[in-house]
């Protein structure tokens, strides 16, 4: 039976020789989730180590100055390595502990996921190797760096379009060359099922803490959650806790390169289809034969030809929507949440800004906006000066 | 023209791959009668996918050459047809799930049985996830292939039971691609699979030289070759027909010793 499935989407679609491989991951996840010492063990290394809760910050300046709704920032790019992806490394790397794995391999796209890995697998003594398309080794070679100090292997994936794609394509052949001791920690809610579920449960702390603490100091629930999506994994860990309280709207923002009528562009649900790839059904960018198109976004973090399958289906059932932003757009409010918050915002986490910056001034100033400022900019301020034509030297 | 259990019936099977539109759709006909006629008892023929997720980097390049040479499903599909008749072997698509499921899982299959491909081989539909493309497999005729590896393990009876056409296994962990050694005891896999099934049993993945296919053809009930086909197709391009015949030959030699 195909297991795995968020509405018509997910499943397991994945080569024979790794299909016991995620078998012993569901069953060795569905254990630890309830087990008392690892669920304490996560926590403390999420409160310790990862520096959580995060804060919930109100922008008052912003707020004031786009005139409408209020908006609070969830300052995942306060966590530790700089980004929500450490929730998610800390769960999938402990797992792997836990289930007697002496290695862990993972795919990077902006290298913020890759960082993290290799930032827990450090911690934890394990063997570390890392996937990254050689463009993106290039747009981020500061992080290349970052990872091989923590110890980890990067490699250069030079199939392909070097991209985000090709990496977890390269990740996914390696993990069926050496199953045994190694664990394949995903860093988005994608991929074979048990992965989406995982990564997501794992990331649900950022809702469940933004429910808490907005019912602490406004005494009610949000209006409107805004993340970006690439994956969607910060996304989903905004959301999850969400799902059930329709009165909250729940807005996902693409890459939309160019602009969506541009062939550049990494907006999947708004182009994409339905189709099959990386072990889960979901939408992809794919041209009428299936085949995987080149996407492209400034953000190597978004860069990604698919999305989650759990979106998919909230797309689908009409609980979620997402909305594409431009480079431009997102430029604009990463320059301008730098100038007007003093907080430098990672170009993925951009792209809610700028949505933010649309909606907010439409909606009436007794409503709650909440923006999952998913990582830091520091990474992409060479790239934004490139992108402003601004030599800089480093 | 053959049907794929029936190209068991001479002895131990070779089953050539080889990527369709590499370098060019004309070359890849030319190459589907010669490969026939040179020995081999099935062809699997490799529609090109641009994210092979299970091969190694031979096919990976044969794949992207093809679909740079504007090769498409329905090029494939033609081209096919236009040959399989005179083709002396039974003939097998391998391609990825999404090809077929952007394609329409119907609309291709009904067209594999029209055409005369009477096997599917899709790397990334585990035995769990065969439901929808098995059904319409089963309706039309055509072989769903299903595949044991060297992690199944307790897996394997339960994938064997009720398998039609053959049995794909895989010889070693990782992607395809030549190999100087292969390490699995393929034996042992293929007499679990033996214990609940009738279907023979093919070995793939890694195997290059005769030698190596002598030695999994006496273990097994066929041998399948892909990487090292491609390469040579790599090497000679459009005048591949001739050196990939006499590579043929000398692997069908080997099996049936």
């Amino acid at each position: 039976m195909s297991k795995g499935k968020f509405g018509i989407y997910g499943g397991q679609f994945i080569p024979e020789t790794l299909m016991n491989a995620v078998i012993e991951l569901e069953k060795a996840y569905d254990y630890y989730k309830n087990d008392p010492e690892f669920i304490s063990e996560f926590n403390r290394l999420l409160k310790e180590y990862a520096g959580r809760p995060s804060m919930l910050y109100y922008a008052e300046k912003m707020t004031k100055d786009l005139g409408g709704a209020k908006i609070y920032l969830k300052r995942e790019d306060l966590n530790h390595t700089g980004a929500h992806k450490i929730n998610n490394c800390l769960g999938q790397v402990l797992l792997a502990k836990k289930m007697g794995k002496k290695r862990v391999i993972a795919e990077t796209g902006a290298g913020q996921h890759g960082v993290a890995t290799a930032t827990v697998a450090a911690l934890l003594g394990m063997e570390c190797e890392i996937y990254m398309g050689k463009l993106d080794t290039e747009r981020q070679a500061l992080n290349c760096y970052r990872m091989e100090l923590l110890g980890a292997k990067v490699h250069a994936v030079t199939s392909g379009t070097q991209t985000l794609k090709d990496a977890v394509n390269e990740a996914l052949r390696e993990w069926t060359s050496r199953v045994d001791d190694t664990l394949y920690v995903i860093g988005s809610v994608m991929g074979p099922h048990p992965f989406p579920t995982i990564v997501r449960d794992f990331q649900s702390v950022i809702g469940r803490e933004v429910k808490q603490e907005l019912l602490e100091r406004e005494g009610r629930l949000p209006d409107t959650c805004i993340a970006c999506v690439g994956g969607g994994s910060n996304a989903m860990g905004l959301f999850y806790d969400f799902i059930g309280d329709e009165s909250v709207e729940l807005i996902g923002c693409e890459a939309a390169g160019l602009g969506v009528d541009n062939p550049k562009n990494a907006a999947t649900v708004a182009n994409g289809t339905l189709g099959i790839f990386h072990g889960m059904k979901s939408y992809f960018v794919q041209d009428e034969y299936g085949q995987i198109a080149p996407v492209y976004s400034i953000s190597a973090g978004l860069d990604y030809p698919g999305v989650g399958p759990e979106h998919a289906n909230l797309h689908d059932t009409g609980r979620a929507k997402y909305v594409p932003v431009t480079d431009e757009e997102a430029v604009q409010a990463f320059e301008y949440l730098s100038k007007t918050e003093g907080i430098i915002p990672a170009i993925e986490s951009s792209h809610a800004v700028a949505h933010c910056m649309k909606l907010a001034p439409t909606m009436d100033k007794d409503k709650i906006i909440v923006v999952c400022l998913s990582g830091r900019g520091d990474k992409d301020v060479a790239a934004i000066a490139r992108y402003r034509g601004v030599q800089i030297y480093d | 023209m053959i049907n794929t259990t029936d190209a068991f019936k001479n002895g131990k099977a070779f089953i050539a791959f080889l990527t369709a539109g590499d370098p060019d759709l004309d070359t890849t006909a030319k190459l589907l009668t010669a490969v026939s006629k040179a020995g081999a008892d099935i062809i699997e023929i490799g529609i090109p996918f641009s994210d092979p997720v299970a091969e190694g980097i031979v096919i990976q390049e044969a794949d992207m050459r093809a679909l740079e040479s504007g090769t498409t499903t329905d090029k494939v599909l033609d081209m096919v047809e236009k040959v399989a008749y005179g083709c002396d072997c039974a003939l097998a698509f391998m391609t990825y799930i999404n090809v077929i499921y952007v394609y329409g899982v119907e609309k291709f299959i009904s067209r594999c049985a029209k055409i005369g491909v009477s096997a599917v081989i899709v790397p990334d539909v585990p035995y769990e996830e065969r439901g929808e493309l098995s059904s319409v497999c089963e309706k039309y005729g055509v072989d769903l292939i299903r595949f044991i590896a060297p992690t199944s393990k307790e897996r394997i009876q339960t994938i064997a039971k009720g398998a039609k056409g053959f049995i794909y296994c895989v010889s070693s962990l990782g992607v395809t691609g030549v190999r100087s050694e292969i390490k699995t005891d393929v034996g042992e896999m293929i007499r679990l699979a033996k214990e609940v099934t009738d279907a023979p049993c093919a070995v793939g993945f890694g195997i290059a030289t005769p030698e190596q296919a002598e030695n999994m053809a006496k273990m097994s009930d066929g041998v399948i070759v892909g990487s090292a086909i491609v390469k040579l197709i790599a090497k000679y391009g459009r005048d591949s027909v001739q050196p990939v015949s006499e590579y043929v030959r000398s692997i069908k030699e080997a099996v049936s010793k």
